[in-house]
């Protein structure tokens, strides 16, 4: 055996321990991956602690004091039926975070095992999947998402699968390309050559070399599905009312745009905006995390 | 020589041509093309030929990493084109090949140990703490720190790599290396400490090596047989020594006659070839070799010649090589 012909020294084996810093260690390392979790954590809290200490219903309706501008009662003034925009800000989150991350997850984990599983199988195999999402993405995603809600009675776990249902499409593609490309490197046929495994391969080598493409792109994802939940309860067919959501506070608003309401707009853009920076944030840190080299 | 390990039979690797309204297959790339030969136990084979003539897909082709057209392998009498693939898996760990490219060759994503012990866990050879302990030891024998095992391969030189490459092969115990170019893509003072290493490797397991490259001195230095590739074809087949100062084949005295001599006042008939080499698409008709040769007759354009053993052990297909014994 060449393992045999070789002992290798006691002391030897001692000192060889392991270089690198644990992951956590080096997701935790950068300042700005820092600031994404506080901010992400600050909109958790916001949204589900909030409530509890501001205790104001985000239901009722103020019929006496509507279109207010922001005062010691209403410190974020009130909509153009009397809501109070900060209780509806703080329950908002809760159903904008809930689907926008589920929905940028749900089309995350789908779109890249179905891009993986095309790009490695090839052949017609392949040819038949791309296609079938192809078709898919000819058709605007509106109308399929109007379709999907308009046939069945909107729920937050129905909004989640619609949102999700359009949005793994272009992850996939993604996958697909990348897989494409690592499956033709030498280094995946050097593991062929030493007998591995097919589902080894997708697991080992492939999923590796794509996850950082696919954190990036996922990360989009999120403020993608708040807005479109928005454009949708736009249209009527949104989270049922009263519950409020921040995409449909941002669309409600716009009407009264030219009214100087700016606490109508600027609120619910502004935690969109940094929800969207957050996971931004988190998904650079996640990306670096993963790497072997240093950015 | 030893026992009989490899014989290959008539092997070709055609790769079909798409093209058309209907992507139908207009045509075949005939990268190999009818290579017949035995390897023996402990020895090292070169094949040499210049770039496109098929060496690694001949050698892909005998791992199966790309599947034959046609023709057999059997490996210690067993014909591996007909395993299925799981027991072709488990036959890997006999025959294990070394990459030209020791950059593009290893996982970015794993560590040396990762890269070194995913052969013993995929082949069950060892337990996770012995694992650990053989990876420590083989990199020892290749010359690299065992310290170096957590490290990822973008920290080290080419020369390095290539060990580690060297190391994957080696790590599961296999009878034949195929070493695909293992130096080409080193700096020279570095590919005599690879070259060494090998032979002592090679002494010290018994391994048995098919060494492909261009290089004819590299080739010469290592090698007991050298067989000689035109365009997918055996051109000549014979000891190093035989074919180094008695070359019949028209093809092998041009290559032989390119290799720079460390002597500036030495002068030497260059056999100067003319054009480019054929596409392998199209190969010419009768001899492969005559749209190039110095010594082209008509014969040449018609006939194919036949793959004869001229002296003992010195194979050549040329129709005049009998002419220059």
């Amino acid at each position: 055996m060449i393992q045999e012909s070789l002992p290798l020294e006691a002391s030897l084996v001692e000192t060889i321990k392991d270089e690198r810093p644990k992951f956590i260690h080096r997701f935790w390392k950068s300042g700005m991956t820092k600031l994404g979790v506080f901010l992400l954590l600050f909109l958790v809290l916001f949204s589900y602690v909030g409530p509890l200490i501001y205790r104001h219903s985000a239901i009722n309706s103020h019929l006496l004091a509507t279109d207010a501008s922001p005062s010691a009662q209403f410190p974020l003034g009130t909509d153009s039926v009397g809501h109070n925009v900060l209780a509806q800000l703080m329950v908002g989150g809760q159903s904008s975070l809930e689907v926008g991350f589920a929905a940028a997850i749900v089309a995350m984990i789908f779109g890249t095992l179905y891009g993986m599983i095309s790009g490695m199988a090839g052949g017609w195999v392949d040819t038949v999947m791309m296609r079938f999402v192809d078709i898919l993405l000819s058709i605007p995603s509106i109308f399929i998402l109007l379709f999907l809600n308009a046939v069945f009675q909107p729920n937050i776990f129905l909004m989640i699968f619609v949102l999700a249902s359009t949005a793994w499409l272009g992850v996939s593609r993604l996958v697909r390309a990348e897989a494409l490309t690592i499956k033709n490197q030498l280094y995946v046929e050097a593991a062929h050559a030493i007998g591995t495994r097919t589902l080894r391969i997708m697991v080992r080598y492939l999923f590796p070399n794509i996850i950082g493409t696919v954190l990036v792109a996922s990360t989009f994802q999120v403020a993608d599905a708040i807005l479109y939940m928005a454009g949708l309860s736009f249209l009527g067919l949104g989270l049922p009312p009263p519950t409020p959501n921040w995409g449909g506070m941002l669309s409600d608003g716009m009407n009264y745009m030219f009214q100087n309401s700016w606490w109508l707009i600027y609120p619910p853009g502004l935690c969109i905006l940094i929800a969207q920076v957050s996971i931004n944030l988190i998904g650079d840190g996640l990306r670096n995390a993963i790497e072997t080299r240093e950015r | 020589m030893g026992e009989l390990l490899l014989e290959i039979k008539d092997l070709k690797k055609h790769f079909p041509i798409h093209g058309g309204f209907f992507r139908g297959v207009s045509g075949n790339v005939r990268a190999v093309d009818g290579i017949s030969l035995q390897v023996y136990e402990g020895e090292t084979l070169g094949i040499v030929g210049e770039s496109g003539c098929g060496k690694s897909t001949l050698g892909r082709s005998i791992l199966r990493l790309l599947e034959p057209t046609d023709g057999s392998v059997r490996f210690k009498g067993q014909d591996i084109l007909k395993l299925s693939k799981s027991q072709m898996r488990t036959m890997r760990k006999e025959m294990q090949i070394v990459f030209q490219d020791p950059y593009a060759s290893l996982n970015p994503r794993y560590t040396i140990f990762q890269t070194l012990s995913e052969p013993l866990e995929v082949h069950g050879l060892a337990d996770a703490s012995t694992r650990k302990q053989q990876v420590h030891s083989i990199l020892q024998r290749v010359g690299l720190d065992p310290s170096y095992s957590s490290r990822f391969p973008h920290e080290f030189s080419g020369g390095q790599r290539q060990r580690i490459g060297i190391a994957r092969a080696l790590i599961v115990n296999p009878k034949l290396v195929i070493l695909d170019e293992p130096v080409a893509a080193l700096d020279v003072s570095i590919q005599s400490q690879i070259i060494n290493l090998l032979e002592d490797l090679q002494n010290d397991f018994q391994l048995t090596y098919i060494f492909i490259a261009h290089d004819l001195s590299v080739v010469k230095h290592i090698s007991d047989r050298v067989l000689v590739m035109y365009l997918g074809r055996m051109a000549e087949l014979a000891s190093s020594e035989e074919l180094f100062f008695n070359p019949l084949h028209p093809y092998t005295q041009a290559l032989l006659s390119a290799v720079p001599i460390p002597n500036p006042r030495m002068k030497r008939e260059r056999v100067i070839l003319q054009g480019d080499l054929p596409s392998p698409a199209k190969p010419p008709s009768g001899c492969v070799f005559h749209t190039r040769c110095p010594l082209v007759q008509d014969i040449c354009k018609h006939e194919v010649p036949v793959w004869t053993e001229v002296k003992p052990e010195h194979f050549v297909a040329c129709h005049f090589s009998s002419n220059s014994i």
